[in-house]
């Protein structure tokens, strides 16, 4: 089969298993799943047939793996729609098939495959759990199946089709059609619950917070469509597109198209990336059933957002060139993903649900990859992109599998008013889960950029090296302070979680989790771990040159001009040491004591409400727009302004009628036309009435004498 | 030869007594007799009409001949109707069949 083929076919199998689970298998739950853990393995098995190709292709940079055909006719061209695979696509498509088939393995257990019904389940609400009777007569609780498990595949099969046609489209189109589909899948997850009332709120507000960035990238499509004239990835980004783009100056803030178009498309990866201030769907969004939907948001399809900006690097740096002033947007991009990266920080360090703090996290660290996009480190943001989400897949699948082992202590103690996330009822839990804790402290240590052997310390290194290197001393000090808040808290998480002693009964029933959720856990952290390795900046002490730095020569082929090697330089490196070294030992000093939220000296309110973002845009936004539907347009435009007029129709319409009826109808039509001739025939019937004898002689005596006149005039006339 | 005159004032007579008949009479078979009377007043005026005119044609006797056969006709189907009155009004007295009346 030849690569290109190959590229076309790998979104498919996943939509398939949707259609097919939705259309023929959804009342069995085991073949449900075959077909969806088995439509990701294909598309997995693609997937790392195209990358291996894709990495064993000289300069794939320049001339990438593509293919397309015509679509739509425009006037006399066509629009052509197809799949690119280039350095970018290659690598990401890497990770996205990696922790779309985990998420589709680690389902089948988390969702209690293989365990009886429960006893009072319902779609749409969580399953409780069942109660057994062993031998004995004694009765026990087991966790329950979810109701709607093939549900589930088939929602997952769509997301995945959805982030597939992301990675592989040429066009921003194709890579929009996706991005939507995306939606739509994490409003029905996060919505999955439908039963409860949080979980349908938490739909809504994603899908509603998302789409005011999708608008506006569409708006930033439209103007791409209508300066360029075509969609396509490889035609934009030629020099003479991009000079013609970034010299022709728009009215808006002086900024250039190039400027202005990224902008736009820059805002949609805000929205779908949760980036300030379109964060607030995200922590909501785990309402989602499990963590497997909390990972979908939180690792891959927010990763989406990041995805599409990196795609879009060369629009936002046209004009631009290494070491220059930054741009307006390039400015604006770099505030926002530092000023995010801080402030979801701060928010994580008072949160007490498990994925709570992983979500805010997430939100953190994307504003890392766009902060470092918003000062042109193209490679540093696809490496943090990359490393970020192993680690983090394997964060949250690891915080799933800590829930799933605490539910198992609940049903043990029969206490269901213990909530199975809040870390505060953990503790200790490094004995009764040890795969679960060994690789959760990879994935923490990874996010928090343990020195050397981490992903994520070389990744972060990179974009706080860069910063650094090219001056821009306000993003690197913020990232410095949000990297050292990032250790910290998930220091905190960990030790509140693991380590100690357990602080509930529930804590110290908690069970370790099935093979399809540990396996999952083991294959991430193993990435969690490796894939920093193959960015080691040449230039590092001791380290450097040992494994060639890969990543970059890799990664940078995909721009026109490759991005040069950095300097090496000490502050950077001494200050990601200190941060991460520094925030896991307070970390650990502050909380290995700690016993209850009172003792918690970081549950400061304004933290814990999340700087009232949610309350402000209440305020600002969701109660005028029920203002706005209630009183303006309800209550003023509908039954005042139209109503009024439809009334006021409605009056005049009765008055007209009412004096035609009263001076038309019933006075000449009814009295004079209908009743006077009924009158007039009446009093002519009344007088012509006594000829009518009945008599046939007088008849016949009257026409005689008709007769006889007749006949006489006829023949007085005719006889002259 | 007596005069066609006279034959004329004969059927002139004979039709009105008929038709004084038809128009006075109250009994519905006396008037059925007087538009018998009218009717045989018409073929006297046939019949004098082609002997005295024209006497070689055949036209004169063969009107009379079907005036014959209608008058049959007729007076069958009037009696009929009589009787049928009669049967239902027990009566024949014209002035009293008013139901064409208002």
């Amino acid at each position: 089969m030849t690569t290109e083929l190959l590229i076309w076919l790998i979104p498919f199998p996943p939509l398939l298993a949707f259609f097919l689970i939705v259309l023929f298998t959804n009342r069995n739950k085991a073949l449900s799943h075959d077909v969806g853990v088995g439509a990701a393995a294909l598309s997995w098995l693609g997937s790392m047939v195209v990358f291996f190709r894709a990495i064993g292709t000289e300069h794939l940079g320049e001339h990438p793996i593509e293919a397309s055909i015509p679509w739509l006719p425009t006037g006399e061209t066509w629009f052509r729609i197809g799949v690119l695979i280039d350095p970018l696509a290659a690598v990401v498509l890497f990770f996205v098939a990696f922790t779309i088939f985990m998420i589709f393995l680690y389902s089948v257990g988390y969702q209690n495959f293989g365990q009886p019904i429960g006893d009072h389940d319902r779609p749409g609400l969580p399953p409780h759990g069942a109660t057994l009777v062993d031998g004995k007569g004694r009765k026990y609780m087991v966790p329950s199946v979810e109701p709607l498990y093939s549900r589930f595949f088939a929602f997952l099969g769509l997301f995945a089709f959805g982030m597939y046609t992301l990675v592989v489209s040429d066009n921003l189109l194709t890579m929009f059609v996706g991005w939507e589909i995306m939606g739509l899948c994490s409003y029905l997850l996060i919505g999955f619950w439908y039963g409860k009332e949080s979980a349908r709120d938490a739909a809504i507000k994603a899908f509603m917070t998302t789409r005011v960035g999708d608008v506006f990238m569409l708006m930033g499509i439209a103007y791409l469509y209508s300066a360029t004239g075509t969609l396509s990835f490889r035609a934009i980004f030629t020099e003479e597109v991009l000079h013609v783009l970034s010299t022709t100056a728009t009215p808006i803030l002086g900024m250039s198209v190039a400027g202005l178009i990224a902008l736009l498309l820059f805002i949609g990866t805000v929205g779908k990336s949760a980036q300030w201030p379109l964060h607030v769907w995200l922590p909501d969004a785990m309402e989602g059933p499990t963590p497997v939907s909390a990972m979908i948001h939180a690792a891959t399809m927010v990763s989406a957002g990041v995805y599409a900006g990196i795609r879009m690097f060369p629009l936002l740096t046209a004009g631009w060139h290494e070491g220059a002033a930054l741009t307006t947007t390039m400015g604006i991009v770099a505030f926002i993903g530092a000023f995010t990266a801080l402030f979801a920080a701060t928010i994580a360090l008072a949160q007490n649900d498990i994925k709570r703090v992983l979500a805010y996290s997430t939100i953190s660290q994307l504003g890392f990859m766009v902060a470092s996009l918003g000062i042109g480190a193209y490679i540093a943001a696809v490496f943090h992109l990359i490393t970020h989400a192993f680690f983090k897949a394997l964060l949250f699948l690891g915080s799933g599998s800590v829930i799933h082992g605490m539910e198992h202590g609940v049903l043990h103690t029969g206490d269901h008013k213990v909530d199975p996330q809040d870390m505060f009822n953990m503790g200790g839990l490094r004995r009764k889960m040890p795969i679960t804790f060994w690789t959760f402290l990879i994935g923490g240590f990874a996010l928090s950029g343990f020195p050397v052997i981490t992903a994520g310390f070389w990744s972060k290194d990179e974009i706080l090296a860069d910063a650094w290197a090219n001056g821009h001393l306000a993003v690197f000090v913020t990232l410095a302070v949000a990297a050292f808040l990032t250790a910290f808290y998930t220091m905190r998480q960990i030790t509140l979680t693991f380590l100690g002693e357990p602080r509930t009964k529930e804590a110290e029933h908690a069970q370790e989790t099935p093979w399809t959720m540990t396996v999952p856990l083991m294959v991430l952290a193993f990435f969690a771990i490796t894939y920093g390795w193959v960015g080691i900046p040449e230039s590092f002490p001791v380290l450097g040159g040992i494994l060639p730095n890969w990543f970059h020569e890799f990664v940078g082929g995909t721009l026109l001009e490759h991005p040069p090697f950095l300097e090496f330089n000490i502050v950077p490196l001494l200050t990601s040491l200190a941060v991460a070294l520094g925030g896991l030992f307070f970390g650990w000093l502050a909380y290995r004591g700690v016993k209850s939220p009172a003792q918690d000296r970081l549950q400061i309110p304004v933290l814990k409400n999340k700087w009232y973002f949610d309350e402000a845009y209440d305020f600002l936004f969701v109660k005028p727009a029920y203002w706005f539907a209630e009183t303006f347009v309800y209550k003023w435009m509908d039954t005042g302004l139209i109503d009024g007029i439809l009334h006021g129709v409605g009056k005049v319409t009765a008055f007209l009628g009412s004096a035609i009826r009263n001076y038309i109808d019933k006075l000449i039509i009814n009295e004079f036309v209908g009743d006077g001739t009924a009158r007039l025939t009446q009093w002519l019937g009344d007088r012509l009435r006594p000829v009518q004898t009945g008599r046939i002689q007088q008849y016949m005596l009257a026409s005689l004498g008709v007769l006889i006149v007749v006949g006489s005039l006829l023949f007085s006339l005719l006889m002259r | 030869m007596i005069p066609l005159s006279w034959y004329l004032i004969l059927a002139a007579a004979l039709f009105s007594i008929g038709l004084f008949g038809v128009l006075a009479r109250r009994n519905a078979i006396a008037i059925l007799l007087g538009v018998e009377l009218m009717l045989n007043a018409v073929n006297i005026n046939l019949v004098a009409f082609w002997r005295y005119l024209n006497p070689i044609q055949m036209t004169g006797q063969v009107f009379a001949i079907i005036v014959f056969a209608v008058a049959a006709a007729e007076v069958a189907v009037g009696l009929a109707l009589v009787i049928s009155v009669y049967r239902s009004r027990k009566t024949i007295v014209a002035d009293e069949l008013d139901m064409m009346k208002w």
